[in-house]
């Protein structure tokens, strides 16, 4: 083993190793209280009355509903703990919605089908593979801390994916697209890990 | 597989002071691959027992400079990374990095023009690698920079932009200081507002290629603005941060 860089005088702040909250920050990562906001581009501004959500691509019959049609599915309380590739780490945050697994239950899904593509009002787009959004493991939320989800943080609803990078939790989600292939999307094109686990530090193409 | 982006052991070259809480460090890298403006490192520190933290950092300098990359450093009171850079760092010793990273917030001169950069505070940071790549490479690319600070204090590379005014090689600094204004002060003194971002557009034309960069309630601001000005949201690129600690 080559011998391991140290850097002079330092010797970092926050250190409760053992602790229950420092079991839960994965590497390199650091705890915040606020909520950072990360885009590419200007938010969108989209009116509830032409909000729709869509599931298409390797389904049997495209399903799609309306802004009232998404508020009457079975949602529930989720909180969860938010790690950005940017390094910071946000823990029991507090949302509202849909589970992916309800959404999916709705279209009879090509036995191909791998993989999705989340799709978002703006033009982002986000891969996934399909084990990654089943049994409970994300969400479509239209709620944050109790109140809607303000457009900066992706209202009105994104999708939550809290055990992978929030780069694949796209904001202002449209609607999940079925593929057979891992087709990259916006952030895993311009140089990020077409994954993005967090306990794995897999921030970018190649870790 | 893509090769990994590895990680480097980089030797500080040169500390600069910009305003009262920002420095410019110069680091010198054994494997530098050449940039595109706008893109950041991340640097990855290491205490004796193996604590580990890591931040992102905009590089400041144009990739014609080669071997080395200057990234400029806020110093966030309570923070755990830049206080290390501005207190402990000094000429000579190694910090671990890799880079460049980033694919969308970046500009080069065949992406066109009119160009319009929107700063707030050290957002401004790889806003200046765009101008200097853009001097450098000799090109002339109209070009406006419009940059919020607090106070004439907050403001970095104040000697640069203020040349940028006079150098008349086709761009424009605005500046607006929120906080409070020396007497002499000719600029903006207030939030950028849709009526600033109509003044600054005039000079340039109506249709630019915009990169903003500052806290989300400036880039909000912004870009909204732009939006709402008539500029394609295709054409308004974005990178936020709340305090990078």
């Amino acid at each position: 083993m080559t011998e391991r860089f140290t850097s002079r005088g330092f010797f970092g702040k926050r250190r409760d190793a053992g602790t229950d909250r420092a079991d839960r920050i994965p590497p390199g990562q650091y705890l915040t209280d606020g909520f950072p906001v990360l885009s590419a581009g200007p938010t969108p501004q989209i009116p509830l009355e032409t909000w729709e959500f869509t599931i298409d691509g390797l389904v049997a019959e495209p399903m799609r509903w309306s802004w009232e049609q998404f508020q009457s599915l079975p949602s529930r309380d989720w909180t969860v703990d938010i790690s950005c590739v940017t390094k910071w780490t946000k823990l029991d945050t507090r949302w509202h919605g849909v589970s992916v697994d309800d959404l999916l239950a709705a279209v009879e899904i090509d036995p191909r089908a791998g993989f999705l593509t989340a799709q978002s009002y703006g033009g982002y787009t986000t891969n996934l593979p399909l084990t990654d959004v089943v049994n409970n493991q994300a969400f479509v939320a239209w709620q944050y801390d109790g109140a809607p989800l303000e457009p900066p943080h992706g209202g009105p609803a994104r999708l939550v994916v809290p055990h992978l990078y929030f780069w694949k939790s796209a904001k202002w989600v449209r609607g999940l697209r079925l593929m057979e292939k891992d087709q990259p999307g916006f952030w895993e094109s311009l140089g990020y890990h077409i994954r993005g686990d967090p306990w794995r530090e897999e921030r970018y193409s190649g870790d | 597989m893509p090769e990994p982006l590895a990680w480097q052991i980089a030797t500080v070259t040169g500390v600069r002071p910009e305003s009262a809480e920002v420095k410019s460090f110069t680091l010198a890298l054994p494997a530098w691959r050449p940039h595109r403006a706008g893109q950041h490192y991340d640097v990855r520190l290491t205490a004796e027992d193996g604590y580990q933290a890591q931040r992102s950092y905009s590089i400041g300098s144009p990739p014609s400079q080669t071997g080395e990359v200057e990234v400029t450093i806020e110093r966030i009171p309570d923070g755990e990374v830049s206080p290390y850079f501005h207190d402990v760092l000094r000429v000579g010793d190694q910090v671990e990095v890799r880079g460049p990273i980033g694919g969308y917030f970046v500009w080069e001169p065949a992406l066109g023009g009119p160009l319009l950069l929107v700063a707030g505070g050290s957002g401004v940071v790889p806003l200046m690698a765009m101008l200097r790549e853009r001097s450098a490479a000799g090109d002339d690319t109209p070009t406006a920079l419009l940059y919020s600070s607090r106070t004439l204090d907050d403001v970095i590379y104040r000697e640069e932009i203020d040349a940028l005014a006079v150098a008349k090689d086709g761009v424009g600094a605005f500046q607006t200081l929120t906080r409070s204004q020396p007497p002499d002060w000719t600029g903006y003194a207030r939030r950028i507002d849709r009526e600033m971002l109509s003044e600054v557009l005039a000079s340039i034309g109506p249709q630019p290629l915009a990169y903003i960069c500052g806290p989300t309630l400036l880039v909000e601001a912004a870009a909204n603005g732009l939006v709402e000005l008539g500029v394609p949201p295709a054409r308004v690129r974005t990178e936020r941060f709340g305090p990078t600690t």
